[in-house]
Protein backbone atom coordinates (compact mmCIF):
# COMPACT_ATOMS: atom_id res chain seq x y z
CA UNK A 1 0.00 0.00 0.00
CA UNK A 2 1.97 3.37 -1.10
CA UNK A 3 0.71 6.11 1.20
CA UNK A 4 1.34 9.79 0.11
CA UNK A 5 1.77 12.58 2.55
CA UNK A 6 0.84 16.09 1.01
CA UNK A 7 2.72 18.74 3.71
CA UNK A 8 6.50 18.57 4.95
CA UNK A 9 5.93 20.30 7.62
CA UNK A 10 5.37 19.21 11.66
CA UNK A 11 1.85 16.73 10.84
CA UNK A 12 3.40 15.47 7.65
CA UNK A 13 7.26 14.51 9.40
CA UNK A 14 5.35 12.92 12.48
CA UNK A 15 2.74 10.95 10.08
CA UNK A 16 6.11 9.68 8.06
CA UNK A 17 7.50 8.97 11.14
CA UNK A 18 4.13 6.96 12.99
CA UNK A 19 3.90 4.88 9.58
CA UNK A 20 7.45 3.41 9.62
CA UNK A 21 6.90 3.15 13.45
CA UNK A 22 3.93 0.90 12.79
CA UNK A 23 6.03 -1.38 10.48
CA UNK A 24 4.61 -0.15 7.18
CA UNK A 25 7.36 -1.40 5.22
CA UNK A 26 5.70 -0.07 1.53
CA UNK A 27 6.42 2.99 -0.09
CA UNK A 28 5.67 6.45 1.52
CA UNK A 29 6.19 9.79 -0.29
CA UNK A 30 5.96 12.79 1.39
CA UNK A 31 5.57 16.13 -0.62
CA UNK A 32 6.00 19.26 0.50
CA UNK A 33 6.19 22.85 -1.03
CA UNK A 34 9.42 24.06 0.25
CA UNK A 35 12.28 22.91 -0.88
CA UNK A 36 13.56 22.09 2.81
CA UNK A 37 13.53 19.51 5.46
CA UNK A 38 10.65 20.15 7.98
CA UNK A 39 11.22 22.71 10.36
CA UNK A 40 9.49 23.49 13.98
CA UNK A 41 7.57 26.70 13.54
CA UNK A 42 7.21 28.52 17.52
CA UNK A 43 10.71 30.05 16.83
CA UNK A 44 10.27 31.87 13.94
CA UNK A 45 8.49 34.78 15.61
CA UNK A 46 10.54 34.40 18.94
CA UNK A 47 14.23 32.83 19.69
CA UNK A 48 14.68 32.90 15.50
CA UNK A 49 13.50 36.53 14.90
CA UNK A 50 15.87 37.49 17.89
CA UNK A 51 18.77 35.98 16.86
CA UNK A 52 19.06 33.27 19.79
CA UNK A 53 18.58 30.34 17.44
CA UNK A 54 19.91 29.63 14.23
CA UNK A 55 18.02 27.74 11.23
CA UNK A 56 20.00 25.28 11.69
CA UNK A 57 18.66 24.78 15.40
CA UNK A 58 14.68 24.72 13.94
CA UNK A 59 15.43 21.82 11.29
CA UNK A 60 13.56 18.52 12.82
CA UNK A 61 16.00 15.74 12.95
CA UNK A 62 14.56 14.32 9.87
CA UNK A 63 17.54 12.09 8.10
CA UNK A 64 16.46 8.78 9.55
CA UNK A 65 12.96 9.06 8.02
CA UNK A 66 13.12 5.85 5.33
CA UNK A 67 10.67 7.88 2.75
CA UNK A 68 10.89 9.72 -0.87
CA UNK A 69 10.97 13.55 0.04
CA UNK A 70 9.48 15.15 -2.89
CA UNK A 71 9.60 18.71 -1.94
CA UNK A 72 9.38 22.00 -3.83
CA UNK A 73 7.22 21.42 -5.66
CA UNK A 74 3.28 21.97 -4.16
CA UNK A 75 0.63 19.59 -4.82
CA UNK A 76 -2.08 21.55 -7.21
CA UNK A 77 -4.20 18.77 -7.37
CA UNK A 78 -6.03 15.55 -5.97
CA UNK A 79 -7.16 12.82 -8.46
CA UNK A 80 -9.63 10.78 -6.80
CA UNK A 81 -10.48 8.76 -9.79
CA UNK A 82 -7.28 7.69 -10.80
CA UNK A 83 -5.69 8.38 -7.16
CA UNK A 84 -3.27 10.70 -7.91
CA UNK A 85 -1.54 13.72 -6.33
CA UNK A 86 -1.03 16.77 -8.93
CA UNK A 87 2.31 18.73 -8.94
CA UNK A 88 3.04 22.29 -10.20
CA UNK A 89 5.60 20.74 -12.03
CA UNK A 90 2.61 18.37 -13.99
CA UNK A 91 4.17 15.38 -11.89
CA UNK A 92 1.21 12.57 -10.85
CA UNK A 93 2.17 11.25 -7.59
CA UNK A 94 -0.03 7.68 -7.44
CA UNK A 95 -1.07 6.71 -4.31
CA UNK A 96 -3.09 3.80 -2.36
CA UNK A 97 -3.40 6.24 0.58
CA UNK A 98 -3.17 9.96 1.30
CA UNK A 99 -2.60 12.14 4.17
CA UNK A 100 -3.39 15.58 3.81
CA UNK A 101 -1.34 17.84 5.43
CA UNK A 102 -0.95 20.59 4.20
CA UNK A 103 -1.23 23.33 6.82
CA UNK A 104 -2.38 26.96 6.45
CA UNK A 105 -1.23 30.06 5.35
CA UNK A 106 -0.58 34.09 6.89
CA UNK A 107 -3.79 35.81 5.62
CA UNK A 108 -2.83 39.23 3.73
CA UNK A 109 -3.76 42.16 3.50
CA UNK A 110 -5.61 43.10 0.42
CA UNK A 111 -6.74 46.72 1.33
CA UNK A 112 -5.41 49.95 0.85
CA UNK A 113 -1.39 49.72 0.72
CA UNK A 114 -0.95 46.12 0.12
CA UNK A 115 1.49 46.54 -2.79
CA UNK A 116 3.94 48.63 -0.47
CA UNK A 117 7.38 47.83 0.17
CA UNK A 118 7.80 47.03 3.86
CA UNK A 119 4.69 44.83 4.71
CA UNK A 120 5.52 41.56 6.26
CA UNK A 121 3.43 38.31 7.04
CA UNK A 122 5.33 35.70 9.45
CA UNK A 123 4.52 31.90 8.15
CA UNK A 124 7.28 29.86 7.05
CA UNK A 125 11.42 29.98 7.61
CA UNK A 126 11.65 32.38 4.50
CA UNK A 127 9.44 34.98 5.88
CA UNK A 128 11.06 34.87 9.28
CA UNK A 129 14.32 35.62 7.49
CA UNK A 130 12.86 38.53 5.52
CA UNK A 131 11.05 39.75 9.01
CA UNK A 132 14.63 39.51 10.54
CA UNK A 133 16.69 40.91 8.02
CA UNK A 134 13.89 44.14 7.80
CA UNK A 135 13.95 44.48 11.97
CA UNK A 136 17.97 44.37 12.01
CA UNK A 137 18.41 46.70 9.37
CA UNK A 138 19.13 50.44 10.99
CA UNK A 139 16.20 51.13 14.04
CA UNK A 140 12.89 50.79 12.54
CA UNK A 141 9.91 51.57 14.06
CA UNK A 142 7.38 48.46 13.70
CA UNK A 143 3.73 48.63 13.66
CA UNK A 144 2.15 44.95 14.00
CA UNK A 145 -1.36 44.73 12.87
CA UNK A 146 -3.47 41.58 14.56
CA UNK A 147 -2.77 41.86 18.39
CA UNK A 148 -3.25 37.60 18.49
CA UNK A 149 -0.72 34.82 19.41
CA UNK A 150 1.73 35.67 16.71
CA UNK A 151 1.13 39.40 16.21
CA UNK A 152 1.72 39.46 20.74
CA UNK A 153 5.00 37.52 20.34
CA UNK A 154 5.95 39.36 17.27
CA UNK A 155 5.91 42.85 19.60
CA UNK A 156 7.35 41.25 22.61
CA UNK A 157 10.11 40.02 20.26
CA UNK A 158 10.50 43.75 18.52
CA UNK A 159 10.73 45.10 21.98
CA UNK A 160 13.42 43.02 23.31
CA UNK A 161 15.06 44.05 19.82
CA UNK A 162 14.95 47.43 21.45
CA UNK A 163 12.81 48.88 18.39
CA UNK A 164 9.64 51.21 19.32
CA UNK A 165 6.63 49.04 18.66
CA UNK A 166 3.10 49.78 17.92
CA UNK A 167 0.48 47.02 18.43
CA UNK A 168 -2.78 47.15 16.40
CA UNK A 169 -6.12 45.73 16.64
CA UNK A 170 -9.76 46.10 16.21
CA UNK A 171 -10.66 43.99 19.26
CA UNK A 172 -10.74 45.70 22.66
CA UNK A 173 -7.74 43.99 23.96
CA UNK A 174 -5.42 41.30 22.92
CA UNK A 175 -5.53 37.96 22.40
CA UNK A 176 -9.62 37.75 21.90
CA UNK A 177 -9.99 34.14 22.66
CA UNK A 178 -8.85 34.19 26.04
CA UNK A 179 -11.34 36.76 27.26
CA UNK A 180 -11.56 40.43 28.77
CA UNK A 181 -9.70 39.76 32.00
CA UNK A 182 -6.41 37.84 30.74
CA UNK A 183 -6.52 39.52 27.71
CA UNK A 184 -6.32 43.09 29.90
CA UNK A 185 -3.46 41.41 31.63
CA UNK A 186 -1.77 40.76 28.53
CA UNK A 187 -2.38 44.53 26.84
CA UNK A 188 -0.97 45.80 30.75
CA UNK A 189 1.82 43.68 29.95
CA UNK A 190 2.99 45.06 26.64
CA UNK A 191 2.42 48.66 27.72
CA UNK A 192 4.13 47.68 31.26
CA UNK A 193 7.33 46.96 28.29
CA UNK A 194 6.74 49.88 26.33
CA UNK A 195 4.24 48.77 23.36
CA UNK A 196 2.56 51.56 22.16
CA UNK A 197 -1.14 49.84 22.01
CA UNK A 198 -4.20 51.15 19.91
CA UNK A 199 -6.88 48.94 20.87
CA UNK A 200 -10.58 48.96 19.59
CA UNK A 201 -9.63 50.00 16.18
CA UNK A 202 -9.11 49.18 12.68
CA UNK A 203 -6.54 49.77 10.11
CA UNK A 204 -7.68 51.67 6.85
CA UNK A 205 -4.93 51.31 5.11
CA UNK A 206 -1.05 51.99 4.74
CA UNK A 207 0.46 55.07 3.23
CA UNK A 208 3.77 54.73 1.35
CA UNK A 209 6.72 57.50 0.60
CA UNK A 210 7.38 58.25 -2.76
CA UNK A 211 10.00 55.13 -3.11
CA UNK A 212 6.26 52.66 -2.42
CA UNK A 213 7.84 51.63 0.84
CA UNK A 214 5.26 51.82 4.12
CA UNK A 215 5.41 54.96 5.98
CA UNK A 216 2.42 54.52 8.12
CA UNK A 217 -0.51 53.11 9.03
CA UNK A 218 -3.91 54.53 9.17
CA UNK A 219 -6.55 53.33 11.81
CA UNK A 220 -10.01 53.72 11.53
CA UNK A 221 -10.43 56.27 13.86
CA UNK A 222 -8.24 58.77 11.72
CA UNK A 223 -5.28 58.49 13.16
CA UNK A 224 -1.80 57.46 12.13
CA UNK A 225 0.89 55.35 13.48
CA UNK A 226 4.18 56.28 11.80
CA UNK A 227 6.13 52.83 10.93
CA UNK A 228 9.19 51.55 8.80
CA UNK A 229 8.39 48.15 9.41
CA UNK A 230 4.74 46.26 9.39
CA UNK A 231 3.90 42.65 10.28
CA UNK A 232 0.33 41.92 9.21
CA UNK A 233 -0.60 39.30 11.86
CA UNK A 234 -4.42 38.84 10.55
CA UNK A 235 -4.95 34.86 11.17
CA UNK A 236 -4.19 32.29 8.65
CA UNK A 237 -6.07 30.62 6.32
CA UNK A 238 -6.26 26.86 5.54
CA UNK A 239 -4.21 25.35 2.42
CA UNK A 240 -7.02 23.72 0.18
CA UNK A 241 -7.41 25.50 -2.70
CA UNK A 242 -5.57 22.36 -4.24
CA UNK A 243 -8.30 20.26 -3.43
CA UNK A 244 -11.53 22.82 -4.73
CA UNK A 245 -11.48 20.06 -7.82
CA UNK A 246 -11.47 16.88 -5.60
CA UNK A 247 -15.23 16.68 -4.36
CA UNK A 248 -13.92 17.08 -1.05
CA UNK A 249 -16.06 18.64 1.46
CA UNK A 250 -14.15 22.42 2.49
CA UNK A 251 -15.27 24.45 5.35
CA UNK A 252 -12.75 25.95 4.21
CA UNK A 253 -10.77 23.25 6.07
CA UNK A 254 -10.74 19.96 4.70
CA UNK A 255 -14.25 18.15 6.54
CA UNK A 256 -12.73 14.89 8.97
CA UNK A 257 -14.86 12.68 10.67
CA UNK A 258 -13.68 12.15 14.38
CA UNK A 259 -10.84 9.31 13.24
CA UNK A 260 -9.32 11.99 11.02
CA UNK A 261 -10.99 10.71 7.70
CA UNK A 262 -12.27 12.78 4.83
CA UNK A 263 -16.20 12.56 5.25
CA UNK A 264 -16.40 11.75 1.57
CA UNK A 265 -13.56 9.11 0.93
CA UNK A 266 -11.99 6.46 3.24
CA UNK A 267 -8.85 6.57 1.44
CA UNK A 268 -7.80 10.18 2.11
CA UNK A 269 -6.83 11.31 5.69
CA UNK A 270 -6.17 14.66 7.71
CA UNK A 271 -4.05 16.03 9.76
CA UNK A 272 -3.21 19.44 11.35
CA UNK A 273 -4.19 22.52 10.82
CA UNK A 274 -6.15 22.29 7.36
CA UNK A 275 -8.17 19.38 9.30
CA UNK A 276 -12.25 20.34 10.35
CA UNK A 277 -13.21 17.54 12.40
CA UNK A 278 -15.77 16.85 14.90
CA UNK A 279 -14.35 17.28 18.95
CA UNK A 280 -15.90 16.20 21.97
CA UNK A 281 -15.01 19.41 23.74
CA UNK A 282 -16.89 21.34 20.88
CA UNK A 283 -20.39 18.94 21.40
CA UNK A 284 -18.82 17.11 18.81
CA UNK A 285 -19.18 20.00 16.51
CA UNK A 286 -16.42 20.39 13.96
CA UNK A 287 -13.07 22.16 14.87
CA UNK A 288 -9.77 23.59 13.26
CA UNK A 289 -6.79 23.85 15.71
CA UNK A 290 -3.73 25.96 14.59
CA UNK A 291 -1.23 25.05 17.32
CA UNK A 292 2.01 22.29 17.28
CA UNK A 293 0.68 19.52 19.14
CA UNK A 294 -1.89 18.99 17.08
CA UNK A 295 -0.47 18.92 14.32
CA UNK A 296 2.29 16.78 16.27
CA UNK A 297 -0.49 14.30 17.41
CA UNK A 298 -2.88 14.12 14.61
CA UNK A 299 0.07 13.61 12.11
CA UNK A 300 0.62 10.25 14.29
CA UNK A 301 -2.92 9.82 14.57
CA UNK A 302 -4.02 9.90 11.15
CA UNK A 303 -1.28 7.69 9.85
CA UNK A 304 -2.14 4.78 12.36
CA UNK A 305 -5.61 5.43 11.38
CA UNK A 306 -4.28 5.29 7.42
CA UNK A 307 -2.62 1.60 7.75
CA UNK A 308 -5.94 0.08 9.41
CA UNK A 309 -9.39 -0.04 7.36
CA UNK A 310 -12.24 2.00 8.02
CA UNK A 311 -13.97 0.19 10.42
CA UNK A 312 -10.56 -0.07 12.59
CA UNK A 313 -9.91 3.21 12.88
CA UNK A 314 -9.71 5.55 16.14
CA UNK A 315 -11.15 8.62 16.92
CA UNK A 316 -8.62 11.56 18.07
CA UNK A 317 -10.06 13.48 20.67
CA UNK A 318 -7.15 14.94 22.69
CA UNK A 319 -7.68 18.31 24.25
CA UNK A 320 -5.82 21.09 22.38
CA UNK A 321 -2.78 22.36 24.13
CA UNK A 322 -1.13 25.05 22.90
CA UNK A 323 1.07 27.93 24.51
CA UNK A 324 2.49 31.63 24.27
CA UNK A 325 5.86 32.73 25.32
CA UNK A 326 5.99 36.94 26.01
CA UNK A 327 8.45 38.42 27.90
CA UNK A 328 8.90 36.76 31.16
CA UNK A 329 5.17 35.27 30.90
CA UNK A 330 4.60 31.45 29.52
CA UNK A 331 1.06 31.29 28.93
CA UNK A 332 -0.28 27.87 27.99
CA UNK A 333 -3.65 26.36 27.44
CA UNK A 334 -5.66 23.46 27.00
CA UNK A 335 -8.55 22.95 25.98
CA UNK A 336 -11.27 25.04 23.39
CA UNK A 337 -10.97 29.27 25.21
CA UNK A 338 -12.31 30.11 22.07
CA UNK A 339 -15.59 28.28 22.66
CA UNK A 340 -16.37 29.51 26.45
CA UNK A 341 -18.71 31.53 26.78
CA UNK A 342 -16.56 32.82 29.32
CA UNK A 343 -13.46 33.06 30.52
CA UNK A 344 -12.99 32.59 35.01
CA UNK A 345 -9.75 33.26 36.93
CA UNK A 346 -9.76 31.03 39.52
CA UNK A 347 -6.32 30.64 40.59
CA UNK A 348 -3.68 33.60 41.39
CA UNK A 349 -0.63 33.87 43.35
CA UNK A 350 -0.07 36.67 45.74
CA UNK A 351 2.33 38.25 43.46
CA UNK A 352 0.03 38.31 40.69
CA UNK A 353 2.36 36.75 38.36
CA UNK A 354 1.43 33.52 38.20
CA UNK A 355 -2.54 32.38 37.81
CA UNK A 356 -5.10 30.07 35.90
CA UNK A 357 -8.21 30.92 34.64
CA UNK A 358 -11.08 28.49 32.87
CA UNK A 359 -13.73 28.89 29.97
CA UNK A 360 -16.90 28.02 30.64
CA UNK A 361 -19.43 27.31 28.64
CA UNK A 362 -23.02 25.72 29.31
CA UNK A 363 -21.60 25.73 33.11
CA UNK A 364 -19.24 23.58 32.14
CA UNK A 365 -15.07 23.98 32.05
CA UNK A 366 -14.11 23.81 28.14
CA UNK A 367 -10.41 25.44 28.59
CA UNK A 368 -8.01 26.24 31.08
CA UNK A 369 -5.33 28.64 30.62
CA UNK A 370 -1.94 29.50 32.94
CA UNK A 371 0.04 32.29 32.87
CA UNK A 372 3.96 30.69 34.51
CA UNK A 373 1.97 27.84 36.01
CA UNK A 374 2.25 25.08 33.91
CA UNK A 375 2.16 22.30 36.90
CA UNK A 376 -0.95 23.36 38.39
CA UNK A 377 -2.18 23.17 34.35
CA UNK A 378 -0.99 19.71 34.36
CA UNK A 379 -4.84 19.37 37.00
CA UNK A 380 -6.69 20.86 35.03
CA UNK A 381 -6.02 19.13 31.65
CA UNK A 382 -6.72 15.49 33.45
CA UNK A 383 -10.14 17.03 34.60
CA UNK A 384 -10.67 17.76 30.68
CA UNK A 385 -10.89 14.64 29.89
CA UNK A 386 -14.60 14.45 31.86
CA UNK A 387 -15.25 18.32 31.23
CA UNK A 388 -16.57 19.03 35.13
CA UNK A 389 -19.24 21.69 35.86
CA UNK A 390 -17.62 24.58 36.82
CA UNK A 391 -19.15 25.18 40.70
CA UNK A 392 -17.16 21.67 41.24
CA UNK A 393 -14.38 22.78 39.87
CA UNK A 394 -14.13 25.68 41.76
CA UNK A 395 -14.82 23.57 44.95
CA UNK A 396 -12.05 21.41 44.24
CA UNK A 397 -9.74 23.75 43.71
CA UNK A 398 -10.67 25.64 47.27
CA UNK A 399 -9.86 22.69 48.90
CA UNK A 400 -6.19 21.81 46.85
CA UNK A 401 -3.24 23.02 48.99
CA UNK A 402 -1.12 23.49 46.11
CA UNK A 403 -3.67 25.76 44.89
CA UNK A 404 -2.22 29.03 43.80
CA UNK A 405 -4.40 31.31 45.99
CA UNK A 406 -7.75 32.80 45.73
CA UNK A 407 -7.38 35.29 42.99
CA UNK A 408 -7.39 39.48 44.33
CA UNK A 409 -10.83 41.15 44.18
CA UNK A 410 -12.61 38.13 43.52
CA UNK A 411 -15.53 37.23 46.49
CA UNK A 412 -15.42 33.06 46.72
CA UNK B 1 17.17 2.86 27.00
CA UNK B 2 18.40 6.07 28.19
CA UNK B 3 16.58 9.07 28.67
CA UNK B 4 18.76 12.85 28.20
CA UNK B 5 16.56 15.91 28.49
CA UNK B 6 18.47 19.36 27.41
CA UNK B 7 17.76 21.51 30.20
CA UNK B 8 18.98 24.68 28.09
CA UNK B 9 15.95 23.33 25.95
CA UNK B 10 13.05 22.70 28.23
CA UNK B 11 10.74 24.92 28.69
CA UNK B 12 8.64 23.03 30.81
CA UNK B 13 5.69 22.79 28.43
CA UNK B 14 4.47 19.30 30.37
CA UNK B 15 4.03 17.30 27.15
CA UNK B 16 6.49 14.97 28.28
CA UNK B 17 4.75 14.23 31.90
CA UNK B 18 1.59 13.36 29.82
CA UNK B 19 3.17 11.09 27.31
CA UNK B 20 5.01 9.35 30.11
CA UNK B 21 3.91 10.32 33.76
CA UNK B 22 6.10 7.30 35.48
CA UNK B 23 9.13 8.68 33.94
CA UNK B 24 9.20 12.27 33.34
CA UNK B 25 7.77 14.42 37.03
CA UNK B 26 6.62 18.21 36.86
CA UNK B 27 7.72 19.93 40.51
CA UNK B 28 5.90 22.60 42.45
CA UNK B 29 8.61 25.33 41.03
CA UNK B 30 7.83 24.33 37.24
CA UNK B 31 11.35 22.09 36.90
CA UNK B 32 11.49 18.58 35.88
CA UNK B 33 13.02 15.55 36.48
CA UNK B 34 12.93 12.13 35.04
CA UNK B 35 14.27 8.71 35.18
CA UNK B 36 17.15 8.65 33.07
CA UNK B 37 17.44 4.69 32.37
CA UNK B 38 13.86 2.93 31.98
CA UNK B 39 13.05 -0.34 30.51
CA UNK B 40 11.38 -1.95 27.31
CA UNK B 41 7.90 -1.78 28.91
CA UNK B 42 8.04 2.09 28.84
CA UNK B 43 9.72 2.62 25.18
CA UNK B 44 6.61 3.43 23.46
CA UNK B 45 5.86 6.22 26.03
CA UNK B 46 8.90 7.66 26.15
CA UNK B 47 9.52 7.55 22.13
CA UNK B 48 5.97 9.59 22.10
CA UNK B 49 7.43 11.97 25.22
CA UNK B 50 10.28 12.86 22.74
CA UNK B 51 7.45 13.35 19.43
CA UNK B 52 5.90 15.44 21.41
CA UNK B 53 8.09 17.37 22.65
CA UNK B 54 7.38 21.23 21.67
CA UNK B 55 11.47 22.25 22.11
CA UNK B 56 12.91 19.08 21.11
CA UNK B 57 14.82 18.57 24.47
CA UNK B 58 14.30 14.62 24.35
CA UNK B 59 16.79 11.89 23.17
CA UNK B 60 16.91 8.39 23.46
CA UNK B 61 19.55 6.02 23.48
CA UNK B 62 19.69 2.28 23.09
Amino acid sequence: MRIVVVGASLAGLRAAQALRAAGHEDEVVVIGDEARRPYTRPPLSKELLVGDHTVEQCDFPSDEVDVEWRLGAAAVGLDRTAREVVLEDGARVAYDRVIVATGCRARRWTGPGAELEGLHTLRDLDDALRLRAALTDGRPRVAVVGAGFVGAEVASTARRLGLDVSLIDVAPHPLLPLGPVLGGRTGGMHRERGVDLRLATGVKGFEGDERGRVRAVTLADGSLVEADVVVVALGAIPNTDWLAGSGLTLDPGLVCDATLTSVDDPDVLGAGDVVSWPHPLADDETIRVEHWTNAAEQGAAAARNALAPPAERTPYRAAPYFWSDQYDTKIQAVGLPGRAERIELVEESPEGDRLVAVGVRDGRVVAAIAFNAVRRLAWYRRQLADPPAFESLLAAVAEDPRSLGVPAGVAR
Amino acid sequence: MKVHVDMNLCQAHGECVFAAPDVFELHDDDSLTWVEEVGEDRRAEVEQAAQVCPMMAIKLEG
